[in-house]
């Protein structure tokens, strides 16, 4: 099969039937046919019985076609979405334990500032910053502070469609996800 | 009125209309046993190893076109039916497979007998589902028939543990199957229909490959419609053996790897290669950038995950074969209205007289000899013999090939193969449960000796439970397809493939009650075959063939379709071969 076009990150939500055993039917469809996920976060919808995936997959076209059909026919699957194209937005909590001696607590508490990122713990020598925004903001973020990264630990994508009609059935509500309050969100340490 | 589980699984079988079940008993599923020990209406066929009950059930299915069931135990048992899941995954065969777990409570202790069932089988099942509460026994049992007989077909997995079996519910049966999450799509898309059959009736070069799908759909009657309309030479995948008559003057027999050689040089030359119920494995394309490269391809199948996954298709067309082969003759009927352009005529002309001479000069064929029994004749003799009525069942290797290129297939439905996963040992219990599903009928399987023996302790379950399988071992002593790719591509360093004349094949089927013959010479090969077609027995029938014959015509792995070699080739040829990858 020839290559469509080259391969990029493609952002698919999949709403699956809430029940055990379909996590692990996803991603061993990912990892039986070969193709690679990025990132990839779980929770619940207004419907308790839904649950919505957020899967980040890079691909060609073809690729995509393929994982997008190969989604669709597993049984608990529901609807599957590709936001790529679509005007959406997309957001992914980080969480940062970075150093914090005296010399640099205050350039850190600068930058944390300037991607409205919180502090939600403090010590003596260490900060665990608390930050959301679209990849390329947390990327940002991540570099200038990566000297003095401790420890990181991200959710995964979620990701809306704009727009007063949700292109996709029952949604997340419009909240942050927290990975401290919500067991069901489940993200993946870089 | 409440029930034990195990009740509940028997009645909502037969609400389901089972009537035949294959398995064995285990310390898990005990409690069905009990239950089945005074249950009215229900045969169960005891098999010898729990691979078998799958692949009998995939026997019964293919041939009734009904849903195949089987029923083993936990932990050793359900690992056992692996192979016969994967097997009926790969070829889209509806079975239902009930396995027993180990109490709730227990799973996950490592427990005596257990295994992760669902999580071992669900790669290798269109689904499967844990019991985990008594009241979801009957809609659980509901939709794994629906899943599994509906779109395109596969098995489904139900596990069951013990005390679910044992406690006593309330039967819910429910009266509709509702699932929003499984709505698969029959009905084809009017206007892709209509572009396929625009490009049908302007086709200079058309070709139909139809494959597995049109036997799934019972389309064989509309795909001979559409073929005889436009007069479409036809092509079929070893999966859709039977779907339109070999002896039909536009039958271009089997393609791909061993298929003929007017089948593949009429797919590589086609302009219009109309794909239905087939999905472009690697065994029929070879090489993929080199396979039909100047044709338009139109891709009729009900799983829009086989479209576009080898090869990109131009109209792509998602539905169930039979329904779509009626709008599609409608649509090209419409099409023929209007009297073709003189060049297409005149084009259709040349490729029929194309096709004519390609089978006319490069049909199968084989050395004869007086004195060693050739395989491919013993085919021969068993299609005249049988006059192409008899259920064919195979098992995996050069007799499965010769099987397809030989024998003179009518019917769908009578052909039973393990064409996508290639199951050594499929042919006895399959065979086994197309006798079950079809008494009185004939069914031969014609096997190797390698491949028979890795299932031949079923002769016992065709001896105890009156299932006159007839067997005829096409037996060369080895692994044949083996030895022919290492003589072929390996140089002749035969490596692992003897199997010297042991078992005495006719002594082992005699210790298991059936008829043992053999045949050495040719001339005894047609009396042979026809005591075995007249004995009421299960019959073993071991024809010691030519060891050295190889299949031909051979697409070499890695090759493209019309690299295809037509007899041994020259050392050169072997040579080149050893200097690259993929072996040619």
């Amino acid at each position: 099969m020839p290559n469509g076009n080259d391969p990029r990150k493609h952002t698919i939500a999949v709403l699956v039937e809430n029940k055990f055993g379909v996590l692990s039917r996803v991603a061993g469809l990912f990892s039986a046919r070969g193709y690679n996920i990025e990132s990839m976060s779980v929770g619940e919808t207004l419907d308790p019985s839904v649950s919505r995936m957020t899967l980040v997959v890079r691909g060609d076209e073809f690729v995509i076609e393929q994982v997008t059909k190969q989604l669709h026919k597993l049984i608990d699957v529901i609807k599957v979405t590709d936001l790529t194209d679509e005007s959406h937005v997309e957001r992914e909590l980080v969480l940062i334990r970075v150093n914090a001696e005296p010399s640099n607590r205050a350039e850190v508490l600068r930058t944390a500032d300037i991607f409205r990122a919180r502090v939600v713990d403090v010590t003596a020598v260490s900060f665990v910053l608390e930050a959301t925004g679209d990849e390329g903001k947390l990327e940002a973020l991540i570099e200038l502070l990566r000297p003095m990264i401790q420890e990181l630990v991200r959710t995964g994508k979620v990701v809306i469609a704009r727009g007063p009609k949700a292109r996709v059935r029952r949604v997340e509500p419009p909240r942050k996800p927290r990975v401290a309050d919500d067991p069901k969100v489940v993200g993946f340490a870089d | 009125m409440k029930m034990p589980g195990a009740r509940i699984v028997l009645e909502c079988l037969k609400r389901q209309g089972v009537d035949l079940i294959f398995g064995l008993p285990g310390g898990a599923v005990l409690p069905i046993y009990d239950a089945l020990y005074d249950f009215q209406g229900l045969r169960h066929i005891l098999v010898r190893q729990e691979a078998a009950a799958g692949h009998a059930a995939e026997g019964y299915a293919r041939t009734s076109g009904r849903v195949g069931v089987c029923l083993v135990t936990s932990g050793p048992a359900a690992t056992n039916l692996v192979t016969a899941l994967q097997d009926a995954m790969m070829d889209s065969i509806p079975i239902v497979a009930f396995t027993g777990q180990v109490p709730t409570h227990l799973i996950g202790n490592d427990a005596f007998q257990e295994a992760d069932n669902v999580g071992i089988t669900r790669s290798c099942t269109k689904h499967n589902f844990l019991v985990k509460d008594g009241n979801d026994l009957g809609p659980i049992i509901r939709e794994a028939f629906h899943i599994a007989s509906t779109g395109r077909p596969g098995p489904v997995h139900v596990d069951l543990p013990k005390d679910i079996l044992v406690k006593e519910w309330d039967l819910v049966w429910p009266d509709q199957i509702h699932m929003r999450s499984y709505n698969p799509n029959y009905e084809g898309h009017p206007g892709q229909i209509k572009r396929a059959a625009k490009l049908l009736a302007r086709a200079k070069k058309p070709v139909l490959y139809v494959g597995g799908g049109v036997i799934s759909a019972d389309a064989s009657a509309e795909l001979r419609e559409l073929a005889e309309l436009a007069q479409l030479p036809v092509t079929q995948t070893l999966m859709g053996l039977g779907s339109f008559p070999m002896e039909h003057p536009l039958s271009l027999d089997m393609l791909g790897m061993h298929g003929s050689y007017y089948a593949n040089m009429a797919v590589h030359h086609s302009d219009v290669l109309v794909a239905v119920g087939a999905r472009f494995d690697d065994r029929v394309t070879g090489r993929v950038d080199a396979f039909a490269p100047n044709a338009e391809i139109v891709h009729i199948d009900i799983d829009p995950s086989s479209i576009s996954k080898n090869i990109q298709v131009g109209v792509p067309i998602v539905g169930d074969c039979r329904r779509v082969l009626v709008k599609l003759v409608e649509a090209l009927r419409e099409e023929l209205r209007d009297e073709p352009p003189p060049a297409v005529g005149e084009a259709r002309r040349q490729w029929a007289t194309q096709l004519a001479e390609w089978k006319r000069d490069f049909p199968f064929r084989y050395e004869w000899s007086d004195d060693v029994v050739k395989p491919q004749y013993v085919v021969q003799e068993i299609s005249n013999a049988t006059g192409g009525e008899a259920f064919i069942v195979t098992g995996v290797g050069q007799h499965q090939m010769w099987a397809a290129q030989y024998y003179k297939f009518k019917h769908p439905r009578m052909w039973c193969t393990s064409g996508g996963l290639g199951t050594m040992g499929y042919g006895l219990p399959t065979a086994m449960g197309v006798q079950a599903a079809n008494p009185g009928k004939l069914v031969i399987n014609i096997d190797g000796d390698g491949s028979f023996a890795m299932n031949s302790q079923e002769l016992a379950t065709c001896f105890t439970e009156g299932l006159p399988v007839k067997t005829v071992i096409i037996n060369n002593s080895g692994h044949g397809m083996v030895r022919q790719w290492q003589r072929i591509i390996y140089k002749e360093r035969y490596c692992a493939i003897d199997l010297p004349g042991i078992p005495d094949w006719v002594r082992l089927a005699e210790a298991y009650g059936c008829v043992g013959l053999r045949v050495t010479k040719p001339s005894e090969v047609v009396p042979a075959i026809e005591k075995m077609i007249s004995t009421p027995a299960p019959v073993v029938l071991d024809v010691c063939v030519d060891k050295d014959e190889c299949v031909f015509p051979m697409v070499p792995a890695g090759g493209a379709n019309t690299d295809m070699i037509l007899v041994a080739p020259t050392r050169e040829v072997r040579d080149k071969a050893a200097k690259s990858q993929t072996g040619f």
